[in-house]
């Protein structure tokens, strides 16, 4: 099977996180069928930079968070890490290698332990790592609920249920960063929140990763938030890369038909722009038994005899943009590659 | 019936509400959820109720089909359907009305559904009881409406669980219920929130379609004016419990007069910012509903608050154009919002992509 390719890996000094070939697999029971969640995808993110991750519900996006951090450990590929590979690492230098790569999660009540005040949340991990002494490691817990806004004094007093959905993020990045991280994975961190605490939460993450020097992988379902923070994007579909790009670019060009249906999906907000007639019907297939070649040709406007048959691999279209696709919107026909076998 | 009376019939308001509150008994004193709410919604129209979470639209809504508990909620004002008063209806009396006249689908179809009945069962229930119909005819029903929401393979689908079927499809099947029975008004309660963009645009043309076919009302309950936007003839935005702007939707995006609407405009990240643009937020949070603050209740939040607004609360006004309402002593465009608006330009407060608006 032609796997989804690596022409848009780069060969810089300034890798941080290094992904290739990665294929995520769960058995479906004892049935001998298997969920193919993640295929053989291949990226790269740089030492400051944002990647955002987007693709609907199953395409993968969150178990590639989740197959870093080796939650669970993936089928096969490999995840090199500030020059570490993590997938054979033994259990308690995994842990290690955690205290480096944090995540934040989708629902942040349900991230947070009920039953504990909200500045002992906070203060586990450095507990945990006996990090410093007792003394220091209020300091820095109350310095980093101050960072993210939240009043120390009240979290000190406070169970997560007495806090709001966008407060309860903040102390979910709060809890995140204690621990000094390099690399943060945000898994739908904004997609429970009301707009307006959205823009707050997006504003936060983009303050304190210039503070505190963050590496971020962003991950969402939609595109207009992730655009706005993410340095570069690649969208998934079930299961694969299909176009990586910077953010401006892969909003003012799409080249792949998905993209193009994910972003004219969008609503506008301003009734004197018509509603555009969805261009894409239905949703992803199964990704039990995923279509054979191009994995969207059942979906896609374009889809040819080719299409159906042999998978497209990612190729550079225009400098530093990436597409899985025989037909894409421009950039020319995929050549034809005579395979050996 | 004829010509005359078709076109009253479709001017005359379907529902009505005048002063409508909603309050809940809690242990730390009474909730205002809402709190004196009147509109209109005519025949055929669709109207966008948009909030922050505890705005109240959502207990508006059920407010008005009668969906509340009966312990521990205190309620006052009318709701007239087609000119008959229902709030001071009994639920044995609303059994009439609900489903035949009204439906609601929710936000969460995962937990709409009841996990252990077959989806056929679930669409034909209502058609049973309220229709009296057998069960194959109810069956020939079902399985026209699951094409009419355009499930693939309806027959085979009225024979599976909800869990067999992706959240979307679960959607459709809510909308299917829903429409079982014909109603003539439609509450749709944050119908997309829990679904992908592309299965959320699917589904927004799906239900204004159904509006047109089936000259339905919709109230469309939700927190982004950007789902709004292009489905609604109307948009109420609610704060607090109270309606503070009322306006068609091309006027209220167009002539903007509450500064609450025109932050919560700003606020949703448009795609021809470019990356990285400092997203403009609304600081703070919704109100207290409990105790609520003086004065207007936005105006703790309000980047162009002035002394009147903190003491005293402002009355809905008419604005220039007809239909047009809104709660502001300082509305976007007077003098003293231009002044402040001057003000905090020059402090840097507003971010740039606020100017270019």
């Amino acid at each position: 099977m032609a796997g989804t390719g690596k022409a848009h890996l780069r060969d810089d000094t300034n890798v941080l996180l290094r992904v290739e070939d990665l294929v995520v697999e769960f058995p479906i029971g004892r049935t001998g069928l298997k969920v193919n969640a993640v295929s053989g995808i291949s990226f790269d993110v740089l030492k400051g930079e944002t990647l955002g991750i987007v693709g609907e519900s199953g395409c993968g996006k969150s178990t590639t968070g989740r197959a870093i951090m080796q939650l669970p450990s993936p089928t096969s590929g490999s995840i090199v890490f500030d020059g570490t590979e993590l997938t054979t690492l033994s259990g308690e230098a995994m842990r290690e290698a955690r205290t480096k790569i944090q995540m934040i999660f989708q629902d942040p009540i349900s991230s947070l332990n009920p039953r504990r005040n909200v500045r002992d949340i906070v203060l586990e991990p450095l507990s945990i790592w006996k990090r410093g002494t007792a003394a220091e490691q209020l300091a820095a817990v109350d310095k980093i609920l101050e960072h993210v806004g939240i009043d120390p004094q009240r979290a000190a007093e406070s169970k997560p249920h007495q806090f709001s959905g966008g407060q309860c993020q903040r102390i979910s990045i709060a809890r995140s960063l204690v621990l000094n991280p390099q690399m943060i994975i945000c898994d739908e961190p904004v997609s429970a929140l009301d707009v307006s605490v959205q823009a707050q939460v997006v504003n936060l993450l983009e303050d304190l990763k210039k503070q505190f020097e963050l590496t971020l992988i962003f991950i969402a379902h939609d595109l207009a938030v992730v655009k706005n923070i993410s340095d570069r994007i690649a969208v998934m579909y079930l299961g694969k890369i299909c176009e990586v790009s910077s953010s401006d670019d892969l909003y003012r060009n799409p080249a792949h038909p998905y993209t193009d249906v994910l972003l004219s999906s969008i609503p506008v907000p301003d009734p004197t722009v018509a509603v555009k007639k969805v261009v894409v019907d239905g949703e992803p297939p199964s990704p039990v038994s995923p279509p054979a070649g191009c994995r969207f040709n059942p979906r896609c406007p374009n889809a040819s005899d080719r299409c159906r048959s042999e998978e497209p691999t990612l190729r550079e279209i225009e400098p530093a943009h990436f597409v899985a696709c025989h037909h894409p919107l421009f950039g020319g026909e995929a050549p034809v590659v005579v395979r050996s076998n | 019936m004829s010509q005359t009376e078709l076109v009253r019939s479709e001017l005359e308001p379907l529902i009505e509400t005048i002063d409508v509150k909603t309050h809940f008994k809690t242990p730390r004193g009474i909730a205002r959820a809402v709190d004196g709410v009147s509109i209109t919604i005519r025949r055929g129209q669709s109207l966008g109720v948009v909030g922050e979470s505890g705005s109240g639209k959502t207990v508006l809504s059920r407010s008005i089909m009668g969906l509340l508990p009966r312990n521990g909620v205190i309620r006052e004002g009318s709701v007239r359907y087609q000119g008959q008063e229902i709030s001071n209806r009994s639920d044995k009396e609303m059994q009439s009305i609900w489903g035949r006249e009204m439906a609601m689908i929710f936000q969460d179809p995962m937990t709409s559904l009841n996990p252990v009945m077959k989806i056929g069962k679930q669409i034909t229930e209502s058609l049973r009881k309220n229709l009296s119909m057998s069960s194959s005819e109810a069956m020939a029903v079902a399985e026209r409406l699951m094409h009419d929401v355009r499930i693939p393979e309806p027959a085979r689908r009225l024979n599976q669980y909800p869990h067999e079927l992706s959240g979307g499809m679960r959607q459709r099947v809510m909308i299917a219920i829903a429409m079982a029975c014909g109603p003539n008004m439609l509450f749709a309660d944050e119908p997309t929130t829990a679904l992908d963009v592309t299965v959320q645009a699917q589904i927004l043309e799906l239900l204004s379609e159904q509006k047109r076919e089936r000259n339905m009302s919709l109230l469309l309950v939700t927190h982004n004016l950007g789902v709004v936007a292009g489905y609604t003839d109307e948009i109420a935005v609610m704060y607090g419990g109270k309606v503070v702007e009322k306006a068609p939707t091309k006027t209220l995006f167009a002539d903007t007069k509450m500064p609450y609407t025109e932050a919560l405009l700003r606020s949703i990240p448009r795609l021809d910012q470019p990356s990285h643009s400092r997203l403009s937020t609304i600081p703070g949070r919704p109100p207290d509903i409990v105790h609520p603050p003086r004065g207007c209740h936005f105006a703790p939040r309000c980047a162009y608050v002035r002394d009147l607004c903190l003491n005293e609360e402002p009355e809905l006004q008419q604005a220039a154009s007809p239909d047009h309402t809104f709660a502001c002593f300082y509305p976007v465009g007077s003098p003293e919002y231009l002044e402040r608006r001057v003000e905090l330009t020059r402090k840097g407060e507003l971010v740039a992509s606020e100017g270019s608006n």
